[in-house]
């Protein structure tokens, strides 16, 4: 039997609290979670620094992929007598939905920040390059891990199979929307996929939503209204994200300055702060060895270094106040040098945070052709877009939804001796001129 | 401090007006491409290269009131007029941002259509690629559009325009 075709003599399974059960039967599918590409995701946490607000938040990329696997795992095997749908696309699906996520690194928002990287064009490394996974797409077919890389970057030719993956309502919005709604607790997030599942149908270019399930779509979209606003956009996240790029940074300079001597040399960040990554290099980085050098960074001679790492470690994070730049830019520059007077760095120490700069999820109709929209197949055959038939998704779809944050360590100014220096700059933080 | 969206006001600023969000999408694309520093995240879409992030930061600017978002009803769609508003403009002034000359650019990138600007920034987005390959690959991911030999044609000698241009 053809390696694609080996099916495993007994149906494995994992346990998973979204999905309860995750099924594999595939050979393909169990080699590639056992490789060590894959098995790195399990020390990536799924949302980073969210876990500081909400404690529960510690799952891993790994729980997430694996997820994602089974809800196409699922489409798949509901499309499998619909007249559209290719039944030879089953594999490369279930392995684009696997690894999906296999370029991600630790805390990837704000390394790839600072570092301007990119996590997909790792995603096609992995699979493209000398590792276990590409030995295993290889033994499908010579040209499979260049499809599964195509499917992923969504450069793939049947549009269809990209969008199980990859489209306003793909299979991996649908598993982290439950799966980061379960690990945080919120009692957002919740929707019935089952019922979303069954209405999907397969069309020549995309998945649509059968008319008749419009109202579960509708419970989707909402869902991610909510985490978007209550979870993924928490301004206590961002404090600590804004911290994690500032010791990145910080590291940084302190590495391009030959005078200063690390007390624990940044082995693992040298060839991130050379700019000359290696994917061997990439492939060592996780939150453990992140969280190692903080840790032992907390010790080191710079103070701004020792500071921001003590600040992460111990969650001793920035307070932040609502910043709006149009009439309070002047303020904003005024705040810069009073710091500087102060002596706490502004480049680390006062941040504004924009909304766009975070990760986060919404759905936004747009103008024709500008990108894909959710489509409802109509009773009469044709599609209508989705916020053109419902008033609920119409109505948060045109909403503001800026949100600008100054962010500063309310404590080291306290701490200022210069009593006039310090009210002028809580003045002007809480508006009090 | 909010450097990214000064980066695109000054775009706005130089272009006086734009149409159409996809058109917009395409324009800084292809602007990033020539190495002009807007620091956007593009992925691969339906329509060609595209960034949820400059969507979201031009939401921000319209609801900073530093842009103007003008919606025109046409047939069966909306279509979108951006320009910069005064208070853009002191905004603008009062922020020092370091960018190069794009007017010229900018023009040749106004005259074409949006038809024509998606073709080039999925071109652009396969550079990695041998000239065959990319017209191999825009057939592939863009077999709806039916893009013709004389137009693939344009699209190479209109970015060795673009690139003259960014280098003088």
């Amino acid at each position: 039997m053809a390696y694609k075709d080996e099916q495993l003599i007994e149906e494995k399974v994992f346990k998973d609290p979204v999905h309860r059960y995750i099924h594999v039967r595939d050979r393909v599918i169990w080699d590639l979670i056992a490789t060590p590409e894959f098995q790195r995701l399990r020390r990536i946490k799924q949302l980073g620094t969210t876990n500081l607000t909400f404690h529960g938040a510690e799952h891993s990329r790994f729980n997430h992929s694996l997820g994602v696997y089974e809800i196409v795992r699922r489409i798949t095997t509901n499309f499998a007598d619909r007249e559209r749908w290719d039944r030879e696309q089953r594999l490369l699906c279930l392995c684009a939905a696997l690894l999906h996520d296999l370029g991600h690194g630790p805390f990837s928002h704000s390394f790839e920040k600072v570092f301007k990287l990119d996590h997909e064009q790792f995603t096609q490394q992995i699979i493209l390059g000398s590792t276990k996974v590409n030995e295993i797409l290889k033994k499908v077919s010579a040209d499979f891990p260049v499809k599964v890389a195509d499917v992923i970057a969504k450069t793939y030719s049947d549009k269809l199979v990209v969008s199980l993956i990859s489209s306003q309502i793909d299979a991996d919005r649908m598993d982290y929307l439950q799966r980061d709604a379960y690990f945080t607790g919120v009692s957002y997030g919740h929707f019935d996929m089952e019922r979303i599942l069954r209405v999907m149908r397969p069309m020549d270019d995309q998945v649509v939503i059968k008319s008749t399930g419009m109202h579960a779509v509708e419970d989707y979209i909402m869902s991610r209204y909510q985490m978007y606003w209550q979870v993924y956009f928490h301004p206590v996240t961002r404090s600590a994200e804004v911290i994690l790029s500032k010791i990145f940074q910080r590291a940084k300079v302190l590495y391009e300055d030959e005078s200063y001597q690390f007390q624990l040399e940044p082995t693992h960040f040298i060839s991130f702060f050379e700019e000359k990554v290696q994917l061997s290099d990439y492939l060592k980085l996780d939150d453990m060895i992140v969280y190692y050098y903080f840790q032992q960074w907390q010790e080191e001679k710079d103070a701004i270094l020792a500071d921001l790492s003590y600040r992460f470690i111990n969650r001793h994070l920035f307070k932040y106040v609502e910043y709006n730049p149009d009439p309070q830019i002047n303020a904003g520059m005024e705040l810069y040098q009073l710091f500087k007077k102060a002596g706490i760095d502004p480049d680390y120490y006062l941040v504004v945070d924009s909304s766009s700069d975070l990760p986060y999820d919404f759905y936004r109709p747009g103008e024709e052709e500008e990108r894909l929209p959710i489509h409802l197949l109509m009773p009469d055959g044709g599609l209508k877009e989705l916020s053109r038939h419902s008033d609920i998704v119409e109505a948060i779809s045109g909403k503001k939804r800026t949100d600008h944050k100054l962010y500063f360590p309310k404590d080291s100014i306290q701490r200022i001796e210069d009593t006039d220096l310090k009210k002028r700059i809580l003045d002007i933080l809480y508006g009090k001129e | 401090m909010l450097d990214n969206h000064a980066k695109l006001l000054y775009f706005f600023s130089e272009a006086r007006q734009v149409t159409g969000r996809k058109k917009l999408q395409k324009m800084i694309y292809i602007l990033q491409q020539s190495r002009v520093p807007f620091e956007e995240k593009y992925q691969f879409h339906f329509y060609g290269p595209y960034s949820e992030e400059l969507t979201l930061r031009v939401e921000e600017l319209c609801n900073l009131h530093f842009l103007k978002e003008e919606k025109e009803e046409k047939s069966n769609y909306h279509q979108y007029h951006y320009s910069i508003t005064e208070d853009g403009e002191t905004f603008l002034k009062q922020f020092e941002v370091n960018m190069p000359d794009i007017k010229n650019q900018i023009n040749l990138l106004q005259e074409c259509s949006a038809r024509f600007l998606e073709l080039v920034s999925t071109m652009l987005y396969f550079s990695y690629l041998s000239k065959e390959e990319i017209i191999d690959k825009v057939h592939t991911v863009k077999s709806k559009l039916k893009y013709t030999d004389e137009e693939m044609t344009e699209a190479f000698r209109f970015m060795d325009e673009l690139r003259n241009k960014s280098s003088h």
